[in-house]
């Protein structure tokens, strides 16, 4: 399961920019306002404020493009997974990131968006997906540290939206989070048993680390001071932690993972602080991650294009689906006449 | 009756049974063509751990669904008859359990 914590615009090459909240009812506006203060939870009928909403089915969206787009990089190793065991756990990872894209899609529904409308904006390019997608799975070192690191900073993000002020959004949240911890162990373990093997089998998972770790630390957006839409999402109770927040989390937890693999983590300046009680880290490159998230990354054309082509390969599937049920429908008809 | 042209397969929620002696419970939604599909599907999406013995699908357009509008009035009423709750009697220590 994967997202990143924020949410990013969907037209290209625009920063997300705070809503405006003016033109709403200020009675039903200060009703919503004490039931979030309350710590309460809205539901599908509850009257919500438009920028409440919008910001909502973006993100859930684009939660769910991203379960979506996410099944492309680790199927692509499910026919060369390196054993019948490791085929048949990726076989279940990947169809569990299906099925996280469905709860997601249908939370984001509840809100008045329809599927086809979704799948509209992620196929036409227009809807945003987690970036991390768009580095491609070079060896079977790559399927682990998936598992471990994109997985594990998944989980960080997540494991906050299940107290998500929007129900639905925080219910399938809850459904994930209990299938998830699966995904980050196999991966890990997928790695540890790796580490056991020769040289070069150890050398390709510290390079698939040193490929990954950085982008997975960029999973959590960028620092909260460039991060305008934050406050808003706090405030309503649809983020919990901050960005930075997060990512120090992520960073405390997987340091001693990493040692207990024997792998080195591709930073100079990650050192114990004292002071802080938390690991200090190094810079971000940030350039790069909104490069790639303005399309230009090394594999967007092709995941999106790999994406387009399954969904217009399934569409004879999806009509003669529909060819049947009219058919049993008139069948039915006829004999009731 | 008319056939709906349908462009997008209908909405469905569905509900899952845990185990033999619980109620079946509501679990989310998928869009299906028909029922038994609906009902393949929601196999699929929503016990692939072993989640349930019984699965029902409903179409979402058959829900009737109370107005979050009335949520006053109709279920106000019942916050002051506390005489409803057993609490609210007072029965002697040396009575036990009643």
């Amino acid at each position: 399961m994967y997202t990143q914590s924020f949410s990013v615009a969907d037209a290209p090459g625009q920063k997300p920019a705070a809503p405006t909240l003016s033109t709403e009812n200020p009675q039903l506006m200060a009703a919503f306002d004490a039931r979030i203060d309350a710590d309460g939870r809205i539901e599908p009928q509850d009257w919500m404020p438009e920028a409440y909403r919008k910001t909502l089915v973006r993100q859930i969206s684009q939660h769910a493009h991203s379960e979506i787009v996410g099944m492309l990089p680790e199927g692509n190793w499910i026919s060369r997974a390196p054993s019948l065991k490791r085929k048949a756990i990726l076989i279940a990872k990947v169809q569990d990131e299906g099925g996280h894209g469905l709860y997601l899609y249908s939370a984001a529904e509840t809100l008045g968006t329809s599927r086809d409308q979704m799948l509209e904006g992620l196929h036409s390019g227009r809807a945003k997906y987690s970036s991390i997608f768009n580095y491609p799975t070079l060896t079977w070192a790559d399927v682990g540290v998936i598992g471990w690191l994109v997985d594990g900073a998944a989980i960080m993000n997540q494991i906050p939206l299940c107290r998500c002020s929007y129900g639905p959004y925080a219910r399938a949240m809850v459904r994930v989070c209990k299938e998830e911890s699966f995904h980050q162990r196999q991966g890990y373990e997928a790695l540890l048993v790796m580490m056991q093997g020769t040289e070069a089998q150890k050398a390709m998972v510290q390079d698939a680390v040193n490929r990954w770790w950085w982008k997975c630390l960029a999973m959590f957006g960028p620092p909260d001071a460039d991060s305008p839409n934050s406050a808003q999402g706090m405030r309503w109770g649809i983020k919990r932690i901050s960005n930075d927040d997060l990512r120090q989390k992520f960073v405390d937890a997987t340091v001693p993972q990493a040692q207990v693999l024997g792998i080195t983590l591709p930073d100079p300046d990650l050192k114990w602080n004292e002071a802080r009680q938390h690991y200090d880290y190094g810079q971000i490159d940030w350039a790069e991650f909104w490069n790639t998230v303005e399309g230009n990354g090394p594999c967007n054309k092709e995941r999106l294009s790999t994406r387009v082509k399954a969904h217009n390969d399934g569409q004879w599937v999806r009509d003669a689906a529909l060819a049947y049920t009219r058919k049993q429908q008139q069948r039915a008809q006829k004999e009731a006449a | 009756m008319t056939t709906p042209a349908l462009k997008e397969w209908p909405l469905w929620e569905v509900f899952v049974r845990s185990k033999q002696g619980l109620e079946h419970k509501h679990c989310g939604s998928l869009h299906a063509a028909d029922a038994a599909q609906a009902l393949h599907m929601a196999r699929d999406v929503y016990t692939r751990r072993q989640e349930g013995v019984s699965i029902w699908v409903v179409p979402s357009a058959s829900i009737t669904a109370s107005n979050p509008d009335d949520k006053g009035e109709l279920f106000d009423p019942a916050a002051d008859k506390i005489y409803r709750h057993p609490t609210f009697y007072e029965i002697p220590e040396e009575v036990g359990h009643m």
